[in-house]
């Protein structure tokens, strides 16, 4: 860490001089592309109603982590994500319902339980409200070595899983008719997405971060012809958001993760105006 | 024109063999005892209304539906097996709107390294030769959603031909191709089959194609109805009695 505050302070950036920032800069950039490689599948697997469950399970999580007394509820956010995208992979695959109809299920039963618990006992939700609006500006250097570590484990785990992935996104029978474990792969991926939500939503906040899920793919979507330019674009403009973002949020005094929300869905505008020519 | 049929060089030997298949759904009999053969080399038909349990019978097949029963193929002189099975799915569930190249969906299926980080120069190769077997190969850079019935059809048939597979499987192939289409998408198959030799199963709702065709048709209404040749079958009883029909020769 001492060598990245020593390279910034040798710049001339006035933003970057404080230790608040060089540390949100770090984040981000170990945030922007877990966001846009994930959000690349779960786009194309129409997950994102999922993945914003999974982002009010890890509510529910640390409400819970918290009134068991745990000083840094974050782990018990991250168990309590993976169980509930377990939980929920196995109800899906035993149900005849509809995956959207499951999922607002297990949605709504994990907001109302991480109310219930945040609140028991006459307690005060204010405490939370840091884990809605998230605040980039606080994060620590543990916090940052976390992200680092999931990024490198996601890495990996593209490099060894993305084709099969993909194939299972876009066309499940395809991809079980050549032997690729869907039901597996599908659990894998979302227990992927589950611990990055996680360890981001004090970041970024709950009610903001399944955006940062969405749009980047979204935007990529609306002008790549491959996939080569879909995860490339995708990973770019979640980069550059989140480098246009923290700055707007130095200079104008706002949320980091709402800025970073709104340039994506500039971006969105932009490709979406631009998808005329894609054939 | 109707090519020449020929039993392959197995001699018919091999054999797909589905024995006292069933299928319960939630205490309900999808499939009852159905029993087929289906030698290398033959085209078979699947029939039936909508709902009769054509797809669950295929689903059985390639192992994404729980069973009763046997399904085994088998070779001269070797030991019945799991057949390997070349599936091509029907192609409406293609959502038009993936940025996925016809090469991102080999790569997908064939390549170790990732799809993102392009083709590499080998596996380019050998997209192309699969590509080559349907007459496609300028189809390489066009993305799937894009495709015309007929050309995705073609695709999705060079992609299930690698590897070779022992059995052939179409979920209503000339569903979305026009006229034409058909009619080239059909020769291929008629030319793979006899080519490599293997067996070619496939659901479809449009019998003009049958006689020219299939060798064998099996009429599926909750359990095998009817097989045959494809004129036995389309003039049985059974076959007027699950279509509703009153009638008359087709």
């Amino acid at each position: 860490m001492s060598l990245w505050y020593a390279f910034w302070d040798a710049l001339p950036f006035e933003m970057l001089h404080w230790d608040f920032m060089k540390n949100a800069l770090l984040a981000l950039l170990c945030m922007a592309p877990l966001f846009g490689l994930l959000s690349t599948m779960i786009v194309t697997g129409r997950m994102s109603f999922f993945s914003d469950a999974l982002g009010h399970s890890a509510f529910t999580g640390i409400a819970i982590g918290a009134i068991c007394g745990l000083a840094s509820p974050t782990w018990a956010a991250v168990l309590f994500s993976v169980a509930f995208s377990l939980l929920f992979s196995w109800v899906r695959s035993r149900s005849n319902q509809a995956a959207d109809t499951i999922i607002g299920v297990f949605s709504s039963s994990a907001v109302a339980l991480g109310i219930f618990a945040a609140t028991l006992g006459g307690g005060s939700f204010t405490k939370y409200n840091q884990y809605l609006i998230g605040d980039i500006l606080s994060v620590t250097p543990g916090e940052i070595g976390a992200l680092a570590l999931t990024l490198l484990a996601v890495l990996i785990f593209w490099g060894l899983y993305a084709n099969r992935l993909t194939l299972t996104a876009i066309h499940p029978q395809l991809a079980s008719s050549r032997g690729i474990p869907v039901g597996l792969a599908q659990t894998l991926f979302a227990c992927a997405i589950a611990v990055v939500v996680t360890l981001s939503i004090s970041s970024v906040g709950l009610l903001i971060l399944n955006s940062l899920l969405v749009l980047p793919a979204a935007a990529a979507r609306n002008v790549a012809k491959n996939l080569q330019q879909y995860h490339s674009l995708s990973v770019l403009f979640a980069l550059a958001a989140g480098i246009a973002g923290l700055t707007i949020s130095y200079y104008f005094g706002c949320s980091a993760g709402a800025a970073i929300s709104l340039i994506l869905a500039f971006i969105f505008a932009l490709t979406f105006c631009m998808r005329k020519g894609r054939r | 024109m109707r090519l020449q049929k020929h039993g392959g060089s197995c001699g018919n030997s091999c054999c797909l063999r589905v024995e006292n298949l069933s299928v319960h759904i939630g205490g309900e009999a999808i499939l009852e005892n159905v029993n087929l053969h289906l030698h290398c080399g033959e085209m078979a038909a699947i029939i039936g209304p909508n709902g009769a349990g054509k797809s669950t019978f295929l689903k059985a097949i390639l192992g994404q539906r729980e069973y009763e029963g046997v399904i085994a193929f088998s070779e001269p002189g070797q030991r019945s097996k799991k057949p390997r099975i070349g599936y091509v799915p029907q192609s409406p569930a293609f959502d038009p709107s993936d940025p996925v190249s016809v090469s991102d969906l080999f790569a997908c299926c064939m390549a170790k390294r990732p799809a993102f980080f392009g083709l590499s120069r080998a596996m380019k190769q050998t997209v192309l030769e699969c590509l080559e077997r349907v007459h496609g190969e300028s189809l390489i850079d066009k993305r799937v959603g894009t495709l015309s019935g007929g050309e995705l059809q073609r695709v999705l048939l060079a992609l299930a031909l690698e590897p070779l597979p022992n059995i052939l499987i179409l979920d209503e192939p000339l569903s979305g191709v026009d006229v034409e289409g058909m009619t080239v998408l059909m020769d291929m198959l008629d030319e793979i089959r006899k080519t490599y030799d293997l067996s070619i199963l496939m659901t479809t709702h449009d019998f003009s194609m049958l006689p020219r065709y299939a060798d064998k048709v099996f009429l599926i209404d909750r359990g095998l109805k009817a097989k045959g040749d494809p004129q036995t079958v389309l003039n049985s009883p059974e076959f007027y009695q699950s279509f509703h029909m009153k009638g008359g020769r087709v």
